[in-house]
């Protein structure tokens, strides 16, 4: 921030943009900044009171926003049931500081976005005979109030081992108690993506020692997972051919997180935290039906999307609510024989799988190309993001033992068909079906992509829709300007204060020229502006003794009595001029 | 011999309620100035009633009570060992609490089992006293919580008086598998109290205490109970929360009571017993006042047991069963009998089959169970430069400790019972041999399953020993595991197919100062503890010329 908006906005800049803030001092919120070339759109929204305090409102925000932004012109553009619309001009110093938090939120988009920027040359690389056999396990997080198997909580970057408690730390004599939740999420996940549910299904105990699994075993399910068989649908990206794919899914099962080793920087010691023990996880095996990273990172994507479409996950790849594990291996095309799998590890975003897969897939047929393909091992590989390579982990030798018997802490877990029934009529419209619509609209895959990529998005354009708006134009604003001031000030769509109806009448409102009318009629003439003032100052005598007395906050009272006198016409700067004066006036 | 049916309306350890709407069994009363426990020989009575009348009535209070069941216990611990942590000072402090509020006119808040010191197994948890499971590396251990069976006892108003010996984590038919001690047989010290709960029944064997919980996964109440001459019930699978008992084998584990007769065993588990939402695995059936159905003797027919239709399982009563046993079981079927029941051998092919299986079905659970014993959040470490050595050390010093038990010159070296477990289940897990040995395991658990359903369709209980000796000197088996194992045959198939099963005294064989008690065993279908208590409850009060009260008592 510069030393000017810095000077300009000492008090004021919390109060503006932090919305509590001023709602709770002038009971009008600011919803929504969009900057655009030299001009910076507001939107406000009011409370319930609006009529009342309209004019209070419109003058206060003018003084507001002069403060603010140093002489800038502010009539106010437009002027809804339920909100005002300004334009200014861009400050040009000033820029906002934005809430750096909810990185979460844009993760969707930022990953998306990195995906469409990642190397088109490793995707569309020449595999010379060669082709790639790609298969993914998902663990999902899901994001229930409680543990899988007790009531602790869990939140993340809690204070290490604050939401634990005897049974998650797998103390003597503990047992797990199911939650219906994790069975209700994960049979909501099996539906959306096109499983057979099992009608009776168990759970299992996997086995072994690792000091974050504090039973010694992890409660899983084996044999007989509560979801398989399914598939999913997906569009390619525009830039790699926006073709439809659909790829196997294998199974969903339900198990529970372990802790998490916390490693000393010298290596001498290891801290144990088991916040995260016991947390419930879907874990989704694919069939190997991808053939490149990008379709990888496509399948990881949609995955990402149906869980946040769904509710059962908030799918953050940084918080390890979504983690991918990936198995490549390549053949010479033509062998039905499948080659040597290697499993990476250790993507953060789907822009990292796609690289890591691609290099993964370029590493192994240069070793077949040099005819070293016996140098291709089953292990485990991990991705560093800073040379962009991978490096084995570990080597397997043989399959590892986890001694799979049935868990005999919980019982079966048998559903009705009225349960499944229940939950597949709750699901929401999925990402598949919605992009099908939106095409159906004329939409451009692109706008399509976009919409459907985030279902906050997607709800927010429908209900745009619903309020009387065209398509294209609403699909438009919301990818142009509203998209652009998502991204800069970090927000997600729902963390904004514009409601779909707000956006519908704006977008009315130009079409019909409303706006263009309102704008241009204000009162400029000092004069004028200063009789106004006399009055309210005359009219309100006890105010007025109020302010001199030390409560200079009235002076919002003031300017908007004054703009409501003058019907929201007169010249805000003048008017802050004018009535600074008077008031300090002894 | 058991008495002709005619003696049983002379007994006088009975008496109607002055209001007979609800027949009940109730305490002896007219024994006025006997202390409360009556330890005179004859039918056994029910301490808990006399305790609670003599409260209400005020004529002992409850530190009256306590001190004589503590004082009983100093003199007969030394040599008994029944207890590995006993909380004297909380028990009295509880004790004359109890008493001011008695005294304070708040009769209403008296518990039903209100001053009754109840022994604890110790691989049960409990807030205010160490629980380690008899294992060296839970040494020190206090959970965070009490058992859902001893949550239940405390809020009837029960007093826990200390955690009672057992073989290291339930594993052991002796009690000689203790990390901290050897405990013996009130009957005769140079003899095993059984096991594993064998503190809990050596307690209340030699009055220690009023009652005790155990725990039984193959046998580990009813055999020690049999040894002993105490009244041992192992309930059905689910009908007693596991929440709080250290896990040997999830799926056979049951929390069981002893009493030194039926009725105190029936009045606990109505404690005791029903749904938890803490255990997945405990079932929600509705729980009787299990002791309100016993009825009172001059109130019964002369055939009490008219119609009752018995089956005596002919594969317990063959090769390798002492003689003595034989026919301390036959003698009792033929009590039976003169009690109006029809007895009738009952062949169950599966029998023999269930030792084998139990032993793949339960050591495969332990040797998972037992993985959170590795010394990283709690109970004993042993600190090494590296993880795996951390996990190996911590476990082989912890488990399977290894103590001489200098009094007898014995050296024991534990590690058979857990450790052998954890071995064999570990390899009947792993991947190729889990068709073979566990799958084959469980099919076999349901023929026995299926075998006990067919024959208990045609009886109402099935009969037999509750161990194929009495019991033996401490010493004899414990270094022969095969032996051992081979004693739960009596016990094992009944934890496969999840029945309840009461041991009432029946008889006794030669052996130690005044002979050795046999307990016989009923079996019944699930959910049907209450006419076994009902048929053990008349069966315990038509047995006569036996007294259960172990000679160490009456030296006194």
């Amino acid at each position: 921030m510069t030393g000017a908006a810095e000077k300009g906005t000492t008090n004021l800049h919390g109060s503006w943009f932090g919305h509590e803030r001023l709602s709770a001092k002038c009971a009008i919120r600011p919803s929504i900044l969009i900057e655009r070339d030299d001009k910076i759109f507001v939107l406000v929204h009011a409370g319930c009171d609006w009529h009342n305090r309209l004019q209070f409102a419109e003058g206060t925000l003018a003084i507001m926003t002069l403060t603010l932004l140093r002489g800038m012109r502010t009539p106010i553009s437009f002027r809804s049931n339920t909100g005002l619309f300004f334009t200014v001009l861009r400050p040009r110093l000033a820029r906002f500081t934005t809430r750096a938090e909810s990185a979460q939120a844009t993760e969707a988009k930022a990953a998306a976005k990195s995906i469409q920027l990642a190397t088109k040359e490793a995707a569309e690389q020449k595999t010379q005979g060669f082709e790639a056999i790609i298969g993914i396990e998902t663990h999902v997080q899901l994001s229930t109030v409680t543990k899988a198997f007790c009531s602790c909580p869990y939140n993340y970057g809690s204070q290490p081992n604050s939401t634990i408690c005897s049974t998650c730390m797998g103390h003597p004599g503990t047992l797990p108690v199911l939650n219906e939740k994790v069975v209700e999420c994960a049979v909501k996940l099996g539906l959306a993506l096109n499983c057979e549910i099992s009608m009776s299904s168990k759970f299992d105990r996997k086995q072994h020692f690792y000091p974050d699994l504090p039973k010694g075993y992890q409660i899983s399910q084996f044999d007989i997972p509560i979801a398989k068989k399914g598939y999913v649908d997906l569009d390619l990206p525009v830039e790699f051919g926006g073709r439809h794919r659909k790829f196997g899914i294998t199974r969903v099962h339900m198990e529970e997180d372990a802790g998490k080793l916390l490693h000393s920087e010298s290596g001498s010691y290891s801290q144990v935290d088991l916040n995260r023990a016991g947390v419930p996880s879907l874990e989704i095996v694919s069939e190997p039906d991808m053939r490149t990273g990008i379709e990888a990172a496509e399948y990881g994507a949609e995955l990402q999307r149906i869980v946040r479409y769904l509710g059962v996950s908030n799918g953050n790849m940084q918080e390890g609510s979504l983690r991918c594990d990936v198995n490549v291996s390549v053949r010479p095309v033509g062998q039905s024989e499948f080659g040597t799998k290697v499993e990476i590890k250790n993507m953060n975003s789907f822009s990292e799988i796609n690289r890591a897969i691609d290099y993964e897939i370029s590493r192994q047929i240069l070793l077949h190309k040099e005819g070293q393909a016996d140098q291709i091992v089953q292990e485990t590989r991990l991705w560093d993001e800073s040379s962009q390579k991978t490096f084995t982990m570990r080597k397997k030798e043989g399959l590892a033992d986890y001694r799979y018997f049935p868990e005999p802490d919980l019982p079966e877990v048998v559903l009705t068909t009225d349960y499944i029934d229940e939950i597949s009529k709750s699901l929401p419209e999925l990402p598949e079906a919605k992009r099908r619509r939106y095409e159906n609209m004329g939409l451009s895959m692109q706008d399509v992509l976009f919409l459907a990529n985030d279902d906050n998005v997607a709800h927010f354009f429908d209900s745009t829709l619903e309020h009387g708006a065209d398509a294209k134009v609403a699909c438009n604003w919301i990818m142009g300007d509203i998209a652009a001031y998502l991204k800069n000030e970090k927000l997600s769509i729902d963390e904004t204060k514009l409601t779909p109806l707000e956006l519908s009448e704006l977008i009315a409102s130009i079409k019909n020229g409303t706006i263009r009318g309102k704008i241009g009629k204000e009162i400029a003439d000092p004069a004028a502006i200063e009789a106004m003032v006399d009055k309210v100052i005359a009219d309100n005598p006890k105010q007025l003794e109020k302010y001199r007395a030390g409560k200079t906050k009235l002076q919002g009272f003031f300017a908007g009595q004054v703009m409501k006198a003058s019907k929201g016409k007169a010249n805000p700067v003048l008017l802050n001029k004018i009535l600074g004066e008077k008031l300090n006036a002894n | 011999m058991p008495p002709p049916l005619q003696t049983h309306r002379l007994l006088i350890s009975h008496r109607r309620l002055p209001t007979p709407a609800r027949r009940r069994f109730t305490a002896v009363s007219s024994v006025q100035s006997a202390p409360a426990t009556t330890l005179a020989p004859g039918p056994a009575t029910s301490s808990i009633l006399s305790i609670r009348e003599s409260l209400l009535s005020g004529e002992r209070t409850a530190a009256d009570i306590t001190s004589e069941y503590l004082s009983r216990l100093r003199r007969t611990e030394p040599s008994v060992r029944s207890f590995i942590h006993v909380a004297d000072a909380a028990a009295e402090r509880e004790a004359e609490e109890l008493d001011r509020r008695i005294a304070s006119g708040k009769k209403d808040a008296v518990g039903p089992l209100a001053g009754v010191l109840v022994g604890v197994k110790d691989n049960l948890c409990t807030t205010n006293m160490p629980s380690t499971g008899g294992s060296r590396i839970l040494d020190g251990y206090r959970p965070a919580y009490d058992a859902t069976a001893v949550r239940r006892l405390r809020e009837a108003g029960a007093i826990v008086v200390g955690k009672t010996n057992l073989d290291e984590f339930g594993m052991g038919s002796t009690t000689e598998g203790s990390a901290f001690q050897v405990t013996t047989n009130p009957w005769d010290d140079s003899r095993v109290p059984g096991g594993s709960s064998g503190g809990s029944a050596s307690a209340v064997s030699a009055r220690q205490c009023v009652v005790s919980l155990g725990s039984d996964t193959g046998g580990s109440v009813r055999q020690p109970a049999s040894f002993c001459g105490v009244v041992g019930l192992k309930p059905t699978y689910g009908r007693v929360s596991r929440f709080g008992l250290m896990a040997y084998a999830s799926s056979l584990d049951v929390v069981g009571c002893f009493g030194s007769s039926v009725f105190d065993t029936a009045t606990i588990l109505s404690v005791v017993a029903g749904h938890d939402k803490m255990d997945s695995t405990s079932s929600s059936q509705d729980v009787p006042d299990y002791a309100s159905e016993l009825v009172s003797l001059d109130l019964l027919e002369s055939k009490p047991l008219n119609g009752l239709r018995v089956g005596i399982i002919q594969e317990t009563l063959g090769e390798g069963v002492d003689t003595g046993v034989v026919s301390s079981i036959k003698d009792a079927a033929s009590h039976l009998e003169r009690l109006g029941s029809v007895v009738e051998e009952v062949s169950l092919p599966s029998f023999s089959l269930g030792l084998p299986a139990y032993y793949i079905l339960a050591s495969s659970e332990a040797s998972s169970n037992l993985s959170r014993y590795d010394g990283i959040r709690y109970g004993s470490q042993v600190s090494a430069d590296d993880l795996n050595e951390i996990y190996g050390e911590s476990r082989a010093n912890g488990l399977g400790h290894e103590v001489q038990y200098s009094q007898l010159s014995i050296y024991y070296d534990h590690a058979p019972l857990v450790k052998m477990r954890i071995l064999m289940g570990t390899y009947a897990l792993s991947a190729g041999y889990y068709d073979a040995y566990y799958k084959r395991a469980q099919q076999v658990r349901t023929l026995v399953k299926e075998s006990f359903k067919g024959a208990l369709e045609r009886y109402d209980i099935l009969i037999s020993p509750a161990a194929p000796s009495a019991a033996y000197k401490i010493g004899e088996k414990i270094n022969d595991p095969l032996a051992m194992y081979a004693g739960d045959i009596m016990t094992v198939n009944v934890n496969l197919a999840g029945l309840p099963a009461l041991v009432v005294p029946c008889g006794f064989v030669e052996g130690g100062a005044v002979g050795l008690p046999v307990g016989l065993q009923m079996i019944g279908s699930p959910f049907s503890e209450g006419n076994l208590l009902r048929v053990g409850h008349i069966f315990e009060q038509t047995v006569q010329n036996f007294s259960f009260v172990p000679p160490l008592l009456a030296e006194r």
